[in-house]
């Protein structure tokens, strides 16, 4: 099966932000490394929701608005994409991600098989 | 019956339906041609084949059920004497029972797929109306599928977690019953003597079970004409003493298997409540291994209880006046009864007081409100 998982991190500033720069390199490591586990095909850190761009068309003409789709004290900061034999192995490699540990989350969220 | 189809089709619904066909197939069937040799047996394979039968009739994606994954035999030619199926009821539990799920839809599909219930029986029991039970069913049964929760026992280093999260949801039915529903305490002692037999070496298993037995065998004594009695005025002879014998030999296999975990625990605290008389400093110093291990605030209280035996109800004041749990019904109920018993009964009628404000009537109201009518009536 193939699961999505999202990386949730707090707008605020985070835990991550008060480690050392050595401590947050080895966290880079980390996803480095998530990135290169068997199963994971793809993944992304994605620029802060300060930079997002939101899109609807209503009767035909674009509307384009600054920022996120919803405003929250949590933002999409990145994702992976793996195939994994049931939810068990991808919550165990959710559990990996360094944000769910750095008051953060983790969604995991199944894709739908076509 | 039911797990063995589910873990052979990967579907609980097509499962359920299943079943049902192969039931009805034998209600026909055996009353003329005479009852099979292995009649479970029978039933799983019919039952099989009616969904092998269903799926081709609903054209549903062959790739999408494990069985037709496996290369399923021409369904009609199986004979259906000699093939055994595996007992599939703890892949079932920690299916129903698996930490992705709501603790409702936990409880709920235990209670429908392990215990049989139909859903109409615990929509009544968790007081919610049956549509909203059925729903509560569809979403976690479908949120299975969609989202791969795997049908297997976990592997041991996910199985101590996972055990937990099975016994709470036993628990939580049989406390559901101890809260008068007591059929629902029965299956949760019928779960809890199934987990035993399918895990017969895990001592957290037996603790639970031994906890429950112990528990229920003094539910007659509970309560006299609908109000509550407190366990040194119960009469004895109402106490299920086979129950309790038997409750003391699962504590006594847990303890055997070196036991030590929470179940374990409340389970020998709950052995040592039925003893004449009761030894306090034991059950003491047991409410504090166990708030050690659980850091809880309610197990404390419940030591300060026993410490009011121990070491008088000055003592348990303290510590009850230590704990940070206000909007708890029972530690405003344990105040007053020391307070009272330290002869300050202004303090100990305005506890009781808090406490009824907290409890919703019932039989445990009512008893609230009599201690503080008595209070009353003597200042």
């Amino acid at each position: 099966m193939k699961y999505m998982l999202l990386i949730y991190s707090t707008t605020a500033r985070s835990a991550f932000d008060d480690l050392s720069e050595d401590e947050q390199k080895a966290v880079f490591g980390e996803y480095y490394a998530i990135s290169g586990s068997p199963g994971v095909e793809g993944g992304a850190q994605l620029q802060p929701t300060s930079t997002a761009t939101t899109v609807r068309v209503q009767d035909g003409s674009t509307l384009t608005t600054d920022g996120p789709f919803v405003e929250t004290k949590e933002e999409l900061g990145g994702y992976y994409l793996l195939d994994a034999p049931d939810l068990d192995a991808a919550i165990e490699l959710a559990a990996r991600i360094p944000a769910a540990r750095l008051g953060g989350a983790i969604e995991v969220r199944p894709l739908v098989e076509m | 019956m039911l797990a063995t189809l589910i873990g052979l089709l990967g579907d609980f619904d097509l499962a359920e339906e299943a079943a049902q066909d192969a039931f009805a197939t034998a209600a026909e069937r055996w009353p003329r041609d005479g009852t099979p040799a292995d009649p479970r047996s029978w039933l799983i394979t019919t039952a099989r084949n009616r969904a092998i039968d269903r799926l081709r009739r609903e054209k549903v994606l062959a790739a999408k059920t494990r069985l037709l994954q496996a290369g399923a035999p021409d369904a009609h030619h199986i004979d259906m004497d000699t093939e055994t199926f595996p007992d599939e009821r703890l892949e079932l539990l920690f299916t129903c029972c698996h930490p992705a799920l709501a603790v409702e839809a936990q409880v709920a599909l235990t209670l429908r797929t392990l215990g049989g219930l139909e859903t109409a029986e615990i929509a009544r029991a968790f007081l919610v109306a049956e549509a909203t039970m059925a729903q509560r069913l569809v979403r976690a049964k479908s949120k299975i599928k969609a989202a791969g929760i795997p049908f297997r026992v976990p592997p041991a280093h996910l199985l101590p977690d996972r055990l937990v999260a099975v016994l709470a949801v036993d628990y939580l039915i049989f406390n559901e019953g101890y809260g008068g529903r007591s059929g629902l305490a029965a299956e949760a002692i019928r779960l809890g003597r199934g987990l035993a037999e399918l895990m017969p070496d895990e001592p957290e298993v037996c603790g639970l079970l031994a906890l429950m037995l112990l528990h229920d065998a003094r539910r007659e004594a509970r309560e006299r004409d609908g109000e509550i009695v407190l366990i040194a005025d119960q009469d004895r002879t109402q106490w299920d003493a086979e129950q309790i014998a038997a409750g003391r030999v699962v504590l006594d296999r847990a303890l055997a298997l070196r036991g030590s975990g929470p179940y374990v625990v409340q389970a020998a605290i709950a052995a040592l409540h039925t003893e004449t008389p009761r030894d306090w400093p034991q059950i003491a110093a047991l409410y504090g291994t166990l708030a050690r291990m659980t850091g809880s605030p309610v197990v404390e209280l419940n030591r300060a209880v026993a410490v009011a035996e121990t070491e008088g109800p000055d003592a348990a004041l303290a510590l009850v006046d230590a704990l940070a749990l206000d909007g708890y019904r029972y530690l405003h109920a344990t105040r007053a009864d020391l307070l009272r018993r330290l002869g300050r009964e202004v303090e100990a009628a305005e506890a009781y007081a808090r406490a009824v404000t907290l409890t919703d009537p019932g039989p445990e109201r009512r008893f609230l409100e009599r201690r503080l009518a008595a209070l009353r009536s003597a200042t």
